[in-house]
């Protein structure tokens, strides 16, 4: 990805936080790498200290491997999947691994959980980290053995050497380990052959499975300190622009355990126009909240409407001036359409989207000795630090956050707005206080995925080839308005939200490919615009496949051969190494593949149908290659959409973790589901209509469908798992309805009387 | 004042009487493996056992519960081994984890009160616990190994 060019040099967050930082930072991990020299300890002392090959591990004198792991756990075993990978190149035994979630520290570089990275950005920094710290316990082992090191081998945390061997606790109990490293040795390093992995891609119980089921796993909501009173946000009627002119407690002082109100001054600006109730109790807090009468300044948004968000990113699409055309190779497509046969055009929508994670947001926030420490569950730690610093008016050095378990992240979390309220709320009493709020705050304070409006269109030449394809794309873009420095430049350098755009930017080869990201001012005037589970190809691939389906149709072709007649990795879809080795024939691959699962071309009862869509991801230098086939059947009276089944294909090169790769996938597939027929809500107001779950309604038990989830084998570079299958779904979905009534669904959610007006 | 039975143990508290039983059970007895999620007994996160039955603490006012024999998720089992959790653990059905206590005792009471269950009751029973990592397949089939396993007795 090509980042904007950037002059700013005297920000360290801007540069800490930008992708290519977070690169460059993983690349130059070898500086750290020095051994610690443990003088003087003697074989039998069992104080021997913990041998620290690198900052991402350490091996104790009780032979406890300690894997550190900055990504956030929000459900998807991330410490499990790190960890092993290091094990495996360490030739660690697993049962002596345990994971360690860090706080934040300058030293871990960006600290980021998002966009499915984890694992693929983490993959070749920890197995060099393992395969540097098995280098280094072969040379102190052969050392003790008096073997040569090259006789030596490391299996199940002991090096071998013909019939002697001492374990990496031996090892580590004898100290004198001062061997180093400089970044071209660790360069040089070589990985172990898919073939002799002995945990990568074996099965495994999670580490955090049991805690899980007990109880006793701790979340941001279960944080606790001594002398800590309850904090209960009351959220202004907009987002942006509040201000409280008046507030009225006097009925609130006959609640028991009322203490009072504060209006928080915020110089970030993050949580304009917030008081937060404190009481003794958090229930407290919270009904006294309804015995306050508060008073606020008119805002600019205050009577906006999804309607009113919607005809304004129509109108901004029908400017050709506005927004950034992506770096597609061949962008003149108005040459192109001038030489068309024919043309197909469509315009499609998505509605607001809640995260709904089932833990609200919360933090707890304290000062201690002139440090600031924020308890909470967050996703990127390194995006929130400066705000606080900014709203407390302190160093970023004196603010530090423990990061607790996530009751669900899905990008809620990587926006850390609401830690600033507990932060200042904490200022104002001058006590620790323990923020939550309640689920109707969490929703009108979520940063909601924006409404798109999605204008595309295809030129074919006399034959019914494609020669030409546009895909216009307005919304709000979360990273302009909380990372703009996270933005890659387009054409003419100008810079565009990946995470608007990212999967119009597809692998099909069309001939002029115009891809313009619009950001939508009046959605981000109203509402933050946040990061939802699989960003922009959660919408951007609702609008590409449906119109891809249409286009088959118009050329007469059936829709999986059209997609896998335009899916040729050649030019600039051929692929590359590290991690899209292959390119489009991949794609082509799943969906063959799928296709053929699913028992495409089978004659279906009346009112049933298969649909079938594609993806690559999230993004096209992770590529994950995915298939769906959906399988519904309509009622033709009422438009009812029953999906029976959704029979999905990912091609996601090695799998570290198999069932949680499954559960990924699973969950993503739902989520897929649940977007696409089940949730929504609407602007109204100047905020979103649906507040919980008598309004709000995502999938339940009683509609999950049986799923056919399958992986093809491959030891290709890991990529994302989090986020791909939520991207195929709907279209699939869309597509199915289309071949099982006929009728052509171009907005989601889908409902039911949508498709009985479609049908007619 | 209020007194009831806690996971075995008796229990007083001074709350006002409109406070529900879940910010008793979080805050004044420190068990926070039960779980707010809605607030109004839609999403299930905050089920616990009274008398025996599953109920949604969040919008259970501790006035109702008098004398009441109350079990939270620590309570279900002395070692977190009770039929449902080691279905759970099994087929490791937890992503975030954060509904999975009140999907383990919605399950357990259910299962109780028939381990003979159907498939079609499985759904009927648990569509009432929202999980939003969509665990639901393998909250089935966790379901029915624990049923398997309740009736093996």
């Amino acid at each position: 990805m090509k980042l904007r060019n950037r002059t700013e040099t005297n920000t360290t967050s801007e540069a800490a936080l930008s992708r290519r930082g977070f690169l460059v930072a993983a690349a130059g991990t070898g500086v750290a790498f020095s051994f610690l020299t443990a003088c003087g300890q003697t074989e039998a002392a069992s104080t021997a200290p913990a041998y620290e090959p690198t900052q991402w591990f350490a091996i104790d004198n009780a032979g406890i491997i300690t894997v550190n792991i900055i990504r956030a756990e929000m459900g998807q075993h991330v410490g499990t999947s790190l960890a092993r990978i290091l094990a495996d190149e360490l030739e660690a035994k697993w049962e002596d691994v345990r994971i360690n979630h860090v706080d934040s520290d300058p030293k871990w570089g960006l600290m980021v959980t998002g966009g499915s990275w984890s694992v693929w950005q983490s993959y070749p920094l920890y197995s060099q980290a393992g395969a540097a710290g098995r280098m280094a316990m072969i040379e102190a082992g052969a050392t003790a053995l008096g073997v040569d090191a090259s006789t030596c081998s490391a299996a199940n945390s002991e090096i071998v050497s013909g019939d002697k061997k001492i374990s990496f606790k031996e090892i580590v109990r004898r100290g004198g380990l001062t061997k180093t490293y400089t970044p071209e040795e660790l360069a040089k390093i070589t990985f172990k052959a898919a073939e002799q992995r002995t945990l990568i891609g074996k099965p495994v119980t999670s580490l955090d499975v049991v805690e899980k089921t007990t109880g006793a796993a701790i979340y941001g909501i279960d944080a606790k300190v001594d002398g800590m009173v309850y904090g209960y946000p009351i959220i202004p009627p907009t987002r942006n622009g509040g201000q409280v002119n008046y507030v009225m407690d006097a009925p609130a002082k006959d609640i028991k355990g009322y203490i009072k109100t504060v209006v928080l001054k915020d110089p970030s600006n993050t949580v304009p126009g917030w008081a937060v109730v404190i009481a003794d109790s958090w229930y407290a807090a919270k009904k006294a909240a309804k015995a306050i009468t508060l008073e606020y300044e008119n805002t600019p948004t205050m009577n906006v409407s999804e309607k009113d968000i919607q005809d304004h990113a129509t109108k901004l699409i029908a400017d050709p001036k506005k927004g950034s055309v992506l770096p597609t190779g061949n962008t003149d497509t108005a040459a192109a359409f001038k030489k068309a046969a024919s043309t197909i055009d469509a315009t499609y929508t998505t509605a607001t989207a809640l995260h709904f994670q089932m833990e609200p947001v919360n933090a707890l926030a304290l000062e201690k000795d002139g440090k600031w420490e924020i308890h909470t569950g967050n996703q990127w730690q390194s995006l929130v630090l400066p705000w606080l610093a900014k709203a407390l008016e302190v160093p970023e050095t004196d603010v530090v956050m423990k990061t607790y378990r996530l009751g669900g992240g899905f990008g809620r979390r990587l926006n850390g707005d609401y830690a600033v309220g507990a932060a200042l709320a904490s200022k104002a009493v001058g006590k620790p206080v323990k923020m939550i709020l309640d689920r109707e705050s969490d929703s009108k304070f979520d940063s909601v995925r924006s409404p798109s409006v999605q204008k595309m269109r295809m030129g074919f030449d006399k034959n019914n080839n494609p020669i030409a394809m546009e895909q216009h794309v307005a919304c709000g873009w979360p990273t302009e308005v909380m990372a703009p420095f996270f933005m890659p430049a387009g054409e003419k350098d100008i810079p565009y939200d990946p995470f608007a755009i990212n999967g119009a930017n597809h692998w099909y080869s069309v001939g002029a490919h115009r891809v313009r990201a619009i950001s939508n001012d009046l959605a981000s005037a109203t509402f933050r615009p946040g990061w939802l589970r699989s960003v922009g190809p959660g919408f951007t691939n609702w609008a590409l496949e449906s119109f891809m389906d249409e286009a088959a149709h118009k050329a007469k072709i059936d829709p999986v051969q059209f997609r896998i007649n335009l899916l040729k990795a050649e030019g600039a879809n051929a692929g590359a190494a590290p991690s899209a080795v292959g390119g489009a024939s991949r794609q082509a691959n799943v969906v063959e593949l799928a296709a053929k699962k699913a028992g495409w071309g089978q004659t279906l009862p009346a009112g049933t149908g298969l649909g079938l869509a594609t993806s690559f991801g999230q993004e096209r230098d992770m590529p994950t290659w995915t298939a769906c086939v959906a399988r519904v059947s309509v009622d033709k009276t009422t438009g009812a959409v029953k999906v029976e089944k959704l029979t999905i294909v990912a091609d996601a090169g090695t799998v570290v973790d198999p069932n949680g790769a499954l559960a990924q996938v699973q969950g993503a597939t739902l989520w897929g589901l649940s977007l696409a027929l089940h949730e929504g809500t609407e602007f109204e107001n100047g905020n979103v209509k649906a507040l919980n779950l008598n309004a709000y309604t995502p999938l339940r038990l009683a509609d999950v469908p049986e799923l056919d989830i399958s992986f093809v084998p491959s030891t290709e570079a890991p990529v994302g798992l989090g986020e791909p299958a939520t991207t195929v779904v709907g279209p699939a979905i869309g597509n199915a309805i289309f071949n099982a009534v006929g009728a052509r669904l171009r907005h989601i959610p889908i409902t039911a009387a949508a498709v009985k007006a479609a049908m007619a | 004042m209020t007194s009831f039975t806690l996971n075995g143990k008796k229990m007083t508290v001074e709350a006002e009487a409109d406070t529900p039983l879940l910010w008793i059970i979080r805050d004044e007895a420190g068990l926070t493996g039960t779980k707010f999620g809605c607030g109004i007994g839609m999403c299930g996160a905050c089920t616990v056992h009274i008398g025996g039955k599953a109920a949604r603490s969040c919008v259970t006012p501790i006035s109702v519960i008098e004398g009441a024999d109350i079990v939270t998720i620590e309570g279900l089992d002395p070692k977190g081994q009770h039929p449902v959790q080691k279905a759970w653990q099994d087929l490791q059905v937890p992503q975030c984890g954060y509904c999975q206590s009140g999907q383990i005792m919605q399950a357990a009471a259910v299962l109780k009160d028939n381990p003979s269950i159907s498939d079609a009751d499985i759904d009927a029973q648990m569509t009432g616990n929202l999980c939003r990592c969509m665990t639901y397949t393998r909250i089935r089939a966790a379901m029915r190994q624990a049923a398997n396993a309740m009736k093996a007795g």
